[in-house]
């Protein structure tokens, strides 16, 4: 139990017609971060209002920091900080006041909340922005006080829905090493992303999300690897060859190559020697390359692969997939 | 315990948090100085020659209502307020908190009480210089300011419920007028509730408006009052009572969008 800081099971939440949630588990272990993945619409920013208690969910359980959702929202929230979708501060207050009344609200000892927001507003470059009016702020300078205020009281459980988007790269690496090192300190962190470096980076486990249901689990690397190991991509001068090219290529390719986007895509037998040994045949057939290359896939693979195989899913019959008997 | 001192310090630090911004949003210091002053002014020279009121002087007899219709809509504040919350996601962030569940709510109206004594103290200024003059004893005159600012604590809740009700502080506006300016209107605060058509008559008769400036009328001028000074007090708590309950439920329950 106290090794698990966030533990879902058979979440679901229906707006009307809409699933929004559909049946999820999660199970995040204390001090590490799981990253939720998925297209818009998915599920996520549900996910993480149910568990923040700011939603009441239609079905299924979860507990937070050893407290259950429903029953025992009041000392979850204590356990907790949140940075939604959207920058939630108040514009007539300066960015200092706005921590600190959080930090009021969060009860910290006396003296604690004026020291954390000066201290959180140093960390988040907003020094020189402290006594100024929220409304005056950019974008992504409220974003990134937005996100001090979910650090404030220094929670054991941090929730982040989608906390780069919108920072440009120099916020968004400060943000990543601020969160690397909450976590170093055994904070749990549960973040929201669309962007796959940001996952890769910072995310133990991943689940991917689609439709209101976790479509995978598993590490960034486990997640590559479902997808498939190496590829060799082969782009060709001209098109008309790709049929040329398809046969030529059998004796190294794992399965039949595949036209993307105009590149021949296809799994390798072996890694040693493929590159060469492609640019010999090509070259005996007379193909020309315009480029050779061993790609492993990306977490942008893992995503396109299997969200497009899910959204296929969804209305056809044809995929032999046990989950999805009830429609 | 701790909870309750918990949410004293709660109330007060959102309290704060919006009196801070009344300087800050001038447009809103407008709302509430100059918008009474205009009223006061429209009524007792526009109006004022045109309405018969036996027994008093028309600046007389308006002051009373004209302040406590400035009361009721001292609770503006707080349904922008709150709408504007709801609209930022200020609220989602709040009911995240381990705070208290009703400071959000406490807070706001709190800091009405606040704008709306500054509001008395420009209405009596500006209704003395176009000629009014009190005409009880000064406890009956502080009693009748406690009255006036127990009325607005009142429908500060009133709004907080419709703030919390709106899709939009727009909205809230509107559903404000139109809530507030039928009950203001029909009942004793301009006119003589006995010149109104019967249908009407009855109305004004039993709104709570009527029984709380007939209280003013007799607690700034001596008017008689039977027992509207008491029956006044129980609307004001009633009401208070009622759509606290109301907006807390509401605001625990409240979703963005
Ligand atoms: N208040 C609501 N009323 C009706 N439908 C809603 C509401 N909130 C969310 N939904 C629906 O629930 C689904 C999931 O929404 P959610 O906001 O969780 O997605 P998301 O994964 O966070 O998407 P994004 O990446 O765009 O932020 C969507 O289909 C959305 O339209
Ligand atoms: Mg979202």
């Amino acid at each position: 139990m106290a090794d698990v800081a966030i533990e879902a099971e058979g979440l679901r939440k229906f707006y009307g017609r809409v699933r929004a949630l559909d049946g999820i588990d999660l199970r995040v272990p204390v001090g590490t971060v799981l990253g939720l993945l998925g297209p818009n619409g998915a599920g996520k920013t549900t996910a993480v209002r149910i568990l923040t208690t700011l939603l009441p969910p239609d079905g299924g359980s979860a507990r937070v920091a050893g407290f259950d959702v429903a029953t025992e929202a009041a000392k979850l929230r204590s356990k907790i900080g949140l940075a939604g979708q959207y920058a939630a501060v108040d514009e007539n207050l300066t960015g200092a006041e706005n921590l600190e009344m959080v930090g009021r609200l969060y009860h910290l000892p006396k003296g604690e909340p004026r020291a954390r927001a000066a201290e959180l507003l140093e960390r988040f470059d907003l020094s020189d922005a402290a006594d100024r009016l929220v409304r005056t702020y950019s974008g992504g300078m409220r974003r990134r006080l937005d996100l001090a205020a979910a650090l404030v009281a220094r929670p054991p459980v941090l929730f982040l829905d989608e906390p780069t988007t919108g920072l440009d790269p120099r916020s968004r690496l400060g943000l990543w090493e601020t969160i690397e090192s909450r976590v170093a300190g055994g904070t749990t962190v549960l973040l929201t992303t669309q962007y796959l470096d940001e996952a890769d980076r910072l995310a133990d486990r991943i689940s991917v999300i689609d439709h209101g249901r976790v479509i995978a689990e598993g590490s960034s690397d486990e997640l590559k690897d479902q997808v498939g190991g190496e590829h060799l991509e082969v782009t060709l001068e001209s098109e008309s060859d790709v049929e040329a090219a398809i046969v030529a290529l059998e004796p190294v390719a794992a399965e039949r190559p595949a036209l993307v986007e105009g590149v021949l895509r296809m799994p390798i037998k072996q890694r040693r020697g493929t590159i060469a040994e492609a640019v010999r045949i090509l070259n005996d057939a007379g193909i020309g390359i315009d480029d050779v290359a061993m790609r492993r896939p990306t977490l942008d693979d893992v995503f396109l692969t299997l969200t497009g195989h899910a959204a296929e899913s969804a209305d056809g019959d044809g995929d032999g997939e046990e989950s999805g008997g009830e429609r | 315990m701790s909870n309750f001192r918990h949410g004293i310090s709660d109330t007060l630090v959102l309290a704060k948090r919006s009196f801070l911004r009344i300087p800050r949003a001038p447009d809103l210091l407008l709302s509430f100085t100059v918008q009474p002053i205009m009223f006061v002014l429209l009524f007792v020279y526009v109006f004022g020659g045109a309405i018969v009121t036996p027994g008093y002087d028309y600046v007389d007899f308006l002051m009373p209502g004209i302040i406590v219709q400035t009361m009721a809509f001292g609770g503006f504040v707080t349904a922008l307020g709150l709408a504007e919350d709801l609209k930022k996601g200020l609220v989602d962030r709040f009911r995240s908190l381990p705070m208290s569940r009703s400071a959000v709510l406490a807070g706001r109206t709190l800091a009405d009480v606040a704008t709306n004594t500054v509001s008395i103290a420009i209405m009596i200024v500006v209704g003395v210089l176009a000629g009014f003059s009190f005409d009880a004893p000064v406890a009956h005159i502080a009693a009748g300011i406690l009255l006036l600012l127990l009325f607005g604590y009142a429908f500060s809740w009133v709004f907080a419920f419709i703030g919390l009700s709106s899709s939009s502080p727009e909205a809230s506006q509107s559903l404000g007028f139109i809530l507030i300016f039928p009950l203001t209107f029909v009942s004793s605060a301009f006119v003589p509730v006995d010149s109104m058509p019967s249908a009407l008559q009855a109305f004004a008769e039993v709104n709570p408006f009527t029984i709380v400036v007939d209280a003013m009328r007799s607690l700034f001028l001596g008017a008689p009052a039977g027992n509207s000074v008491w029956a006044a007090v129980a609307w004001s708590i009633g009401i208070a009572a009622v759509f606290a309950y109301l907006s807390v439920a509401k605001y625990k329950r409240a979703v963005v969008r």
